[in-house]
């Protein structure tokens, strides 16, 4: 029983990581352009499948081809900054609309260039820890709680420490203020999208070899990043990450006694009562004008 | 507008016949697999329309499909399990949606905006999950299957299968034309003012004493109302359902006809779902390219938020305006869009 319940917070651990990064993400993206990114699932669907085609189509290196996810999803979310969130800038709903018409033709490219199915990657490693008696961690799902754990540590130092950090913070906090200072909203908007969208990308890129990935692989990823952000706060990234190891935690644990629709179900409903209850989230302070 | 030329009213009369009578032959010029398509498009005006009546009072939701799904589920579960006949259970399916939308307004309509949209999401997907979950008596994963179908007319002699798509169009062309009129007369009346006033001016509508949550909460009932009754209909017509039918895919299928064809003014929404339906038969399926077809939708709607934020109707009122601007006539009060 021990054993299983020490199994169970490992692999909350693995899960927190990546759900950390695609939430952060798309925490970073509303909070400096204020729009919610319906696209980001299939971001990192996009990160995914680049492991798919460099790794275990063309056999390149694993980390090269995560590399190369992180840089290609990160442009992805320069041509969306660009193409759709700038010019709808004065359109509070518009950019929510325009990601979902992107995240059909993400879908819809995938579908067309890797079909349906599942795509089944080897694991780049059959390295594994294991404590105790029987208590196993992969490489592989390691890989992922390290790249979370440089990833945002990297992000928190960069948004404290540089100007460009600060830029994007006055940006998120007051934009007309920021502006007024001589920061450059559309310079801040390019950086967000592509640190959020970057962060989305690594992290399908780095779970690919055990998730399976499909093209609607995004859908429920959405749904969980949604459940995190309103637990943590919309706009707020310590939250989210805080948020983010809680709904692991709790998802784990419910689908290790009961089952996954279960967990799923009682992810929801924590949503739902966090809405209720406290819509600015468990560590939100008062809601953006 | 009494002092409209009687001209133009008699115009109108025309225009309105000879539309009745398009759309009574439309099925007999189309082939059996188009006249199903033809079904659906009646139906999906009906959802497409109560979910124009819903986003009124200025909310946007993600859930309105499921609750299509919850009248389908209903009407079929009553026909099905409890035996009541068919005609009986689609209005009791719709009214079954209605309930279920009546208990989720008390969550949902403590919230706005963005945050209303996300919890609709939520509470659509775990009536979703609950029908995956609870085989008995939603059928799991694979739904409900082997629905009793409309039953067959006698009349005199003459009997009407409802199998028939053709005469299924009939049946159903009715109802949706009666729900349409009902939904215009809504917001026509006074109630319907008050939802536009809820939309853009809710303080100002609260300092008048108006309960914007009771108003906000009817509008969402009652366009719930018409969506389970559009899900009874499409449950005994095709015969089954299952939760994927109701996914949150076809929830932006509603959206981006909303979006294409406009939501200021009431046959916007018509205009978007009828114009992507043809679009979708004709284009993409005659062509082949049935696999690029959320591609093509995701284009669209990003095309038409970019380009026609104001929908296909934008065009409609400007050609209007137009016309009417040679008539010499001003366009009168009650065909101005909404805002």
């Amino acid at each position: 029983m021990a054993d299983l319940l020490l199994q169970t917070l490992v692999n909350a651990t693995y899960a927190a990581s990546y759900m950390a990064l695609i939430a952060v993400g798309l925490v970073l993206i509303f909070g400096v352009m204020g729009v919610i990114n319906f696209a980001h699932g299939e971001l990192y669907m996009a990160g995914a499948y680049t492991v798919v085609y460099l790794y275990a189509k063309e056999e390149f290196p694993f980390f090269l081809a995560v590399a190369v996810g992180l840089l290609f999803v990160g442009l992805l979310g320069l041509v969306m900054e660009r193409g759709l969130f700038r010019p709808l800038r004065d359109n509070p709903l518009g950019g929510l609309i325009a990601s979902i018409g992107f995240l059909l033709i993400l879908q819809t490219v995938a579908v067309l260039g890797f079909g349906v199915r599942m795509e089944h990657i080897p694991p780049s490693t059959q390295e594994k820890i294991v404590f105790g008696a029987s208590i196993i961690l992969t490489y592989q799902r390691l890989y992922v709680i390290i790249g979370a754990v440089v990833l945002l540590g990297g992000l928190w130092i960069f948004l404290r420490k540089t100007r460009f950090g600060w830029a994007l913070r006055a940006c998120a906090q007051d934009p007309e203020a920021a502006r007024l200072q001589g920061i450059s909203l559309n310079r801040t908007a390019q950086l967000a999208m592509f640190i959020g969208a970057a962060l989305a990308g690594v992290a399908g890129a780095l779970t690919a070899p055990l998730v399976s990935p499909t093209p609607l692989m995004g859908h429920s990823v959405i749904v969980t990043a949604f459940i995190i952000i309103i637990v943590g706060g919309i706009g707020h990234l310590e939250g989210a990450v805080v948020a983010a190891v809680l709904y692991a935690f709790v998802h784990t644990f419910v689908t290790t006694l009961f089952d996954g629709v279960i967990a799923n179900i009682v992810g929801l409903l924590l949503m739902l009562i966090v809405l209720v209850v406290k819509p600015t989230g468990l560590f939100g302070a008062k809601e953006r004008a | 507008m009494p002092e409209r030329a009687g001209g133009l009213r008699i115009g109108w009369l025309i225009a309105g016949v000879a539309g009745l009578a398009g759309l009574v032959l439309l099925p007999h010029v189309l082939s059996f697999s188009q006249q199903e398509i033809l079904v659906l498009l009646v139906l999906n005006i009906l959802l497409v329309v109560s979910y124009r009546m819903q986003t009124l009072t200025g909310e946007w939701s993600l859930g309105h499909v499921v609750i299509m799904g919850v009248g389908g589920y209903a009407s079929a579960l009553f026909a099905k399990n409890l035996g009541i006949p068919v005609p009986i259970a689609m209005p009791l399916g719709a009214v079954a949606a209605a309930a279920v939308a009546y208990v989720l307004s008390f969550p949902l309509l403590r919230m706005k905006g963005f945050y209303f949209l996300i919890g609709s999401f939520a509470a659509g997907e775990i009536i979703r999950l609950i029908w995956k979950r609870f085989t008995d008596p939603f059928g799991g994963p694979k739904g409900l299957k082997l629905i009793p179908s409309f039953p067959t007319i006698d009349i005199g002699g003459i009997s009407i299968d409802f199998y028939e798509p053709i005469n299924y169009y009939y049946l159903s062309g009715i109802v949706v034309a009666a729900s349409l009129f009902i939904l215009y007369r809504i917001e026509r009346s006074r109630l319907g003012l008050t939802f536009h006033a809820i939309h853009w001016q809710d303080k100002l509508a609260e300092s008048v004493a108006i309960d914007t949550t009771r108003y906000r909460t009817l509008a969402f009932v009652i366009a719930s109302f018409f969506a389970g009754l559009a899900g009874a209909l499409y449950a005994h017509y095709v015969g089954t359902v299952n939760p994927h039918r109701f996914d949150v895919e076809e929830m932006v299928f509603v959206l981006i006809w909303a979006i294409v064809g406009g939501t200021a003014t009431f046959y916007g929404p018509i205009l978007g779902v009828t114009v992507l339906t043809v679009v979708n038969e004709v284009v993409l399926r005659a062509l082949g390219f049935d696999q690029m077809r959320p591609m093509f939708y995701g284009a669209i709607l990003i095309a038409s938020i970019l380009f026609l934020p104001n929908g296909l109707e934008s065009i409609i009122t400007k050609i209007v305006e137009k016309i009417r601007g040679r008539d010499g006539g001003a366009p009168t009060a009650a065909d101005q869009p909404a805002e």
